[in-house]
């Protein structure tokens, strides 16, 4: 089944449409648009309050930014000692050199377990390696535990943002969810009577389900731990019920010390859901007899990663703590939502990372998906410089493009590839201006404005107008005033 | 003082009242002001458009025409934002010595209007008289990427009978981004329409920027509905006196 055709979100870079045409139907729809502008614009309100109460907000994010530029540069090296510190204290390191790897790991370790369901912490990484739905081919049920991610699962939506997931989904929408697969008719859409009903659903299964799959914020080179942050206890119910637990990490998520998490965890909740600390906090190290899971496993992910590394500008991206303020601030992502970008990974940083972690083969529209407007730069707790690297991508893109033949007479190639060739004589530079002015005559109504033009034009006046060009350039002017100052009128 | 003006190839084509304002606003202030009529554009379009080349040899036409100048006062934020912030990977990426020398001399001599006014100038009183209800949209290049700050309001506020509207959602894009409105057209458009929603809100007589091509994105949606709104580049606000009133934008 074509899934974009029928209208289904495709969250594959290498099937999704480009960002253009996959934005068109959540421009259409206006609950989705109101759903999504109401969601972050709240969270940003709570985000800009508690930036603001510290005083020390950009010496935090220097902080920060400095202590991930290191753990990139030195990533083997804190990777290795990660794993070794790991495997001291009881748990097992795997590397996956890509997605498919890091499936058939996971699946084995499961089947080992005799695993024939298993509960998940919120991992996007799992979402980027598609593990449910193998999972599902494979006969193991996955069933996430974080609320987002049940509306998400039992509504069969995609998520939307990596926060939170089920930002475009409104509680009335919730409610109809659960009602119909959870079998509640008369379930009302009461946050608390929703909550009370996912409570319920997921009581069953921690206590019956006993292998975890969860995602890491932060990996601990110095003492092998692994860091949860979350908001609904279902992690921490994950980390202690199950006998074995797995998780999966990109290498980009370790931090050298212990002690860097003082930086980490004061930005990361403050940019990521505008709280002073999240609810819950957790922190294992290998096994510990006789409390939480007696099994541990860690999945290192690569798939692609190490390749985004080897550029020097590029390598920042990597630098992300998936914290969202950048789509929180985007005005692009507040108007379309996550879907568009056709990645579990949406908004500024999804469109720098897909095209990266697709080594550039697939989303090429991703890097264009952006007015280069700057607040995501702005915002980035870890001073990712998302403008700069959307234009190294767009640089990047362009050599691609530009050499095949079907780009030859795009408009857009075409037409830039002639506005260089003016812009570098001013005598062509005034001829073009000159025969401009005449074309642009045809389509200038009575009242000196263009209401419709052809080819990329119409692109511009199918909204706006535009000015028809003034009979006088301003070069013409200073040339006829000759080089005598202006008279000022009395 | 003395000054080279860069009119860019938009203002230059499009909006050549700019142009005359800023002339007429720097005479006024005693600036002596040169024009290098062999300018034409600094390139922004094609580097952000993923055109490093093309806009690498802007560039160098751009450090070749100005290494001389005293100072280039540039009527565009995202003009000077793409000399300041693009500039210098352009030249380290594809330059030689001589012109990465050339260019670090210059660009501390590069600035935008409303620096030039207040930051080598000093003045915020320049003597205008502009009576109308104003808003201001503070372009994102010249919000983030110059920091502006609060320069356009300390100079708005001394203009004799200008009343300023604050604006909504001041740090929010407009939506043009360049190419960007026509290669995700749609995509620009609903943020356009977002934006006009505050703009149109103010019940300003007048939209004002330091930057045309925001102007012309929403004067653009203004005019195709009817707004009852115009948009004014600053350096027309400026530059009205009561005995030479602004050239109105049509």
């Amino acid at each position: 089944m074509n899934l974009a055709a029928a209208g289904h979100p495709v969250l594959d870079p290498t099937l999704a449409p480009p960002f253009p045409q996959a934005a068109l139907p959540v421009l259409r729809n206006p609950q989705l648009r109101k759903n999504v502008a109401h969601a972050i614009d709240v969270i940003q309100a709570k985000r800009a309050k508690l930036v603001a109460e510290k005083a020390d907000w950009q010496e935090l994010r220097s902080a920060a930014s400095a202590i991930r530029d290191h753990a990139l540069e030195n990533l083997g090296y804190y990777l290795e000692q990660f794993e070794a510190r790991c495997t001291a204290a009881g748990g097992v390191v795997h590397w996956a050199t890509d997605a498919a790897e890091a499936r058939a790991i996971i699946l084995e370790l499961l089947r080992q377990e005799n695993a024939s369901e298993v509960i998940k912490i919120k991992t996007m990484t799992s979402a980027e390696i598609q593990l449910n739905p193998f999972l599902e081919a494979a006969g193991i049920s996955a069933y996430e535990t974080d609320l987002a991610e049940i509306i998400l699962q039992l509504g069969d939506e995609e998520p939307s943002h990596i926060v939170v997931p089920a930002l475009h989904i409104n509680r009335s929408q919730v409610r109809e969810i659960f009602a119909r697969r959870m079998g509640l008719k008369d379930l009302s859409d009461d946050p608390q009577a929703l909550t009370n009903a996912a409570r319920t659903w997921l009581r069953q299964k921690f206590l019956t389900i006993p292998t975890a799959i969860s995602g890491a914020n932060f990996l601990i080179a110095e003492t092998g731990s692994v860091v949860v942050v979350e908001s609904e206890g279902n992690g921490r119910m994950c980390l202690t019920l199950p006998r074995a637990m797995i998780t999966l990490a990109g290498i980009e998520k370790v931090l050298p010390r212990f002690q860097d998490l003082e930086v980490m965890l004061q930005l990361l909740a403050r940019s990521a859901t505008g709280e002073r600390m999240n609810p819950y906090t957790s922190l294992w190290t290998g096994v510990t007899p006789g409390d939480g899971p007696e099994r541990f496993h860690v999945v290192l992910l690569d798939n692609g990663r190490s390749s985004i590394l080897a550029s020097s500008r590029e390598r920042q991206t990597l630098k992300c703590i998936r914290c969202a303020a950048c789509m929180n601030t985007c005005p692009v992502y507040r108007q379309t939502g996550g879907h568009a970008y056709g990645s579990v990974y949406p908004g500024p940083i999804g469109a720098i990372l897909t095209p990266q972690l697709m080594r550039m083969q697939h989303a090429q529209s991703l890097p264009y998906a952006s007015s280069l407007c700057g607040a995501c730069y702005e915002v980035c707790p870890v001073k990712i410089n998302i403008p700069e690297v959307l234009l190294d991508l767009r640089a990047l893109v362009t050599d691609q493009e530009r050499g095949q033949f079907r780009r030859f007479l795009d408009p857009m190639y075409l037409g830039l590839r002639i506005a260089n060739l003016i812009f570098s004589r001013a005598w062509l530079f005034h001829a073009a201006q000159f025969f401009g002015r005449i074309g642009l005559r045809f389509f200038t109504r009575k009242d000196g404005w263009i209401h419709s033009l052809p080819s990329l034009g119409a692109k511009w006046t199918q909204t706006r107008d535009l000015r028809g060009l003034p009979s006088q350039t301003f070069h013409g002017w200073w040339a006829a005033r000759g080089s005598k100052p202006m008279k000022e009128a009395k | 003082m003395r000054a080279s003006l860069f009119i860019t190839c938009y203002n230059d084509t499009l909006y050549p009242e700019t142009g005359r304002a800023v002339v007429r606003l720097l005479e006024r202030l005693g600036v002596e002001l040169d024009f290098h009529p062999r300018q034409t554009c600094c390139g922004q379009m094609h580097a952000n458009t993923g055109f490093r080349g093309e806009a690498f040899s802007q560039a160098k036409r751009f450090v070749r025409l100005y290494q001389d100048a005293e100072t280039v006062v540039i009527p565009s934020s995202s003009c000077v934002a793409m000399i300041r912030d693009q500039y210098p990977m352009l030249f380290a990426e594809m330059g030689n010595e001589t012109l990465r020398n050339q260019f670090a001399a210059l660009l501390p001599r590069v600035c935008e209007l409303s620096e030039f006014l207040i930051d080598r100038l000093g003045v915020e009183d320049v003597g205008a008289y502009f009576p109308h209800r104003v808003t201001y949209h503070a372009s994102c290049h010249g919000l983030r990427a110059l920091q502006l700050g609060d320069r356009p309001w300390r100079l708005m506020a001394k203009v004799r009978g200008l009343e300023q509207v604050p604006l909504q959602n001041l740090d929010r894009c407009c939506g043009f981004g360049g190419t960007f409105s026509v290669k995700n057209a749609e995509v620009s458009s609903a943020m356009l329409a977002v934006k006009l929603q505050d703009v149109i809100a103010t019940g300003a007589e007048y939209c004002t920027a330091l930057d045309n091509s925001c102007l012309m994105h929403l004067g653009g949606a203004m005019h195709r509905q009817y707004a009852g709104m115009k948009t004014i580049h600053l350096a027309q606000i400026l530059a009205s006196t009561e005995a030479s009133p602004a050239e109105a934008t049509l």
